[in-house]
């Protein structure tokens, strides 16, 4: 479905990305994990084209989107829940939610994605008229994840979902997760620097260290892997 | 009490065309952070370009309503068409530039205009014909209002209405407001920010070129320079109000209008700036974002 070849991705003259190939198939749980400063968020925003490549290929069922601006992506169904959720803050959370489908043109399935969305998570529906800087940071992260699945995704990016969030609230943000995956199936690319947790999630994962991906593997298989153990599982 | 109430009117109607213009200053740095110098221009090129169609249709011999209606209407077009054009070639290069860059390239594209109108014009003061017709119902209160300032005051609270509803309720205004809160995250949901960039320039042109339009009916002559000091007060009004919210620059803009008008009532006509900056000078001091600034919460 989505396939990176060769990507270098530069700021200024520092190289966050080398030679990034990574392949995500249709319906897959796909997770990217790595130390901070790893490049983990720059490959998602070179995938989103807020922070263009220098070199190397991108290609979305089967199209080239080298060329393509951000929104022209968004339109591809490439949809980014960026890290830090990044909620606009003086919006409503139902305004946020309509900024979410500001592509579509489809009236009524963006009424009925909305009464799913409010079913998914009740407390987004009893806060709607409130300014989405007002939520709290769980709160934030439904709406952000609520905000993307308006736009009808066929790729999921998530940047770390997991960041500040309560230990039960990050369970039911990855329970959503994997929900949406298999009901709609919406394939999903996971960036986390929670290991574990994303391991358990995911189907497979990449390793990356210091812009390059250095493993790649089954989920399970990368569990159980030694280098992996003791670099990111901690044990 | 009639000479405070005369004093009042003045205000408000000073402060309406203020405020036209300062929403240009105020959107546009709500959206990309740049004071726009050049604004101040394109309410004189406004004013130009409604002079030259309403001479030209007075030859035809239309009668004043329809000319007004035409020459504003022309001159809110080639307003926008300047405000789009400035946009693209002085300040989108510069977007990722330091932010000192484009607003030396604003100041640069302000005196550009400013020199091209004198030159191509006249550096002289002309006449600009009264388009705006004598309202019969406002024939018994001709001492206190004239059908000028009452014509500002509608158009004014028109476009207000106008453009608050259209930031509040239609998608292009809550794009405007989502680029104006986060540019990266608002290209992540789709939104295309250069013509959301584009749009709000068209916009804050059009409101500029009406203003332009009015003032220069009620006032009778214009000339290249009228841009600059209206521009200057317009932006003085905007910070006054808090730059970036919309309600501040029209609050900003009529208590500047009404500052100036009761300073040169009572006092003298000679201290209407020194009063007005003055009010600048002591909000910056006591509520440096302005009266009506946002100073919003945002939670990690």
């Amino acid at each position: 479905m989505l396939k990176l070849k060769n990507i270098n991705t530069f700021y200024g003259k520092i190289q966050a990305l080398k030679d990034v190939c990574m392949e995500i198939s249709q319906g897959e749980i796909i997770t990217l994990i790595g130390a901070n400063g790893a490049g983990k968020t720059t490959t998602l925003m070179s995938i989103s084209r807020i922070i263009p490549p220098r070199s190397g290929d991108i290609t979305f069922m089967d199209k080239s989107i080298n060329e393509m601006s951000p929104d022209k992506i968004v339109s591809c169904g490439i949809i980014q829940v960026p890290e830090g959720r990044r909620i606009f803050p003086i919006l409503t959370v139902s305004e946020n939610l309509d900024m979410g489908a500001f592509l579509r043109k489809d009236k009524s399935g963006i009424k009925k994605d909305l009464e799913y969305i409010f079913d998914l998570f009740p407390i987004l529906a009893q806060r709607r008229h409130q300014p989405g800087g007002n939520l709290s940071g769980g709160e934030q992260q439904m709406l952000a994840i609520s905000r993307a699945l308006m736009a009808r995704p066929k790729l999921l990016l998530l940047d770390e979902p997991s960041l500040g969030l309560a230990p039960l609230v990050v369970k039911r943000i990855f329970e959503t997760i994997i929900k949406i995956n298999t009901e709609h199936k919406t394939t999903i690319f996971l960036v986390e620097q929670n290991a574990n947790l994303a391991l358990k999630t995911a189907h497979r994962g990449y390793v990356m260290e210091n812009g390059a991906i250095t493993l790649s593997d089954t989920a399970d298989n990368l569990l159980n892997n030694e280098a992996v153990k003791s670099a990111y599982l901690g044990i | 009490m009639e000479y405070f109430l005369d004093l009042f009117l003045g205000g408000l109607t000073r402060g309406s065309i203020y405020a036209l213009i300062a929403l240009g200053y105020t959107m546009v740095y709500g959206i990309i952070e740049l004071i726009n110098f050049a604004h101040g221009e394109i309410y004189m090129i406004g004013a130009f370009i409604a002079l030259i169609v309403a001479s030209v249709l007075t030859m035809y011999g239309l009668n004043m309503i329809s000319i007004l209606l035409i020459a504003s209407i022309v001159a809110v077009i080639y307003a926008a068409a300047y405000g789009l054009t400035i946009e693209k070639i002085a300040y989108k290069p510069l977007r990722k530039a330091p932010r000192l860059s484009p607003l030396i390239s604003a100041i640069g594209m302000s005196i550009l205009l400013q020199n091209y109108v004198g030159i191509a014009q006249t550096k002289d003061f002309i006449p600009f014909p009264n388009l705006i017709p004598e309202f019969a119902f406002l024939a018994p209160y001709k001492d206190t209002i004239r059908s000028s300032e009452f014509m500002i005051l509608i158009t004014t609270a028109i476009v207000m209405v106008f453009l608050t509803l259209l930031i509040k309720f239609t998608k292009i205004g809550k794009a405007m407001r989502a680029t104006a809160q986060d540019k990266q995250m608002a290209m992540l949901v789709g939104i295309d920010i250069n013509r959301v960039i584009s749009f709000t320039f068209v916009l804050g042109s059009s409101t500029a070129a009406i203003g332009g339009v009015l003032i220069a009916s009620h006032i009778g002559q214009i000339n290249f320079y009228i841009g600059f000091i209206a521009g200057i007060k317009a932006f003085t009004a905007a910070v006054l109000g808090g730059i970036g919210s919309i309600p501040g620059a029209v609050l900003g803009s009529l208590v500047l209008g009404w500052t100036e008008s009761f300073a040169t009532g009572y006092i003298s006509s000679d201290y209407e700036d020194v009063f007005a900056f003055s009010l600048l000078v002591l909000i910056l001091i006591f509520k440096p974002e302005g009266l009506l600034g946002k100073s919003t919460t945002q939670k990690v």
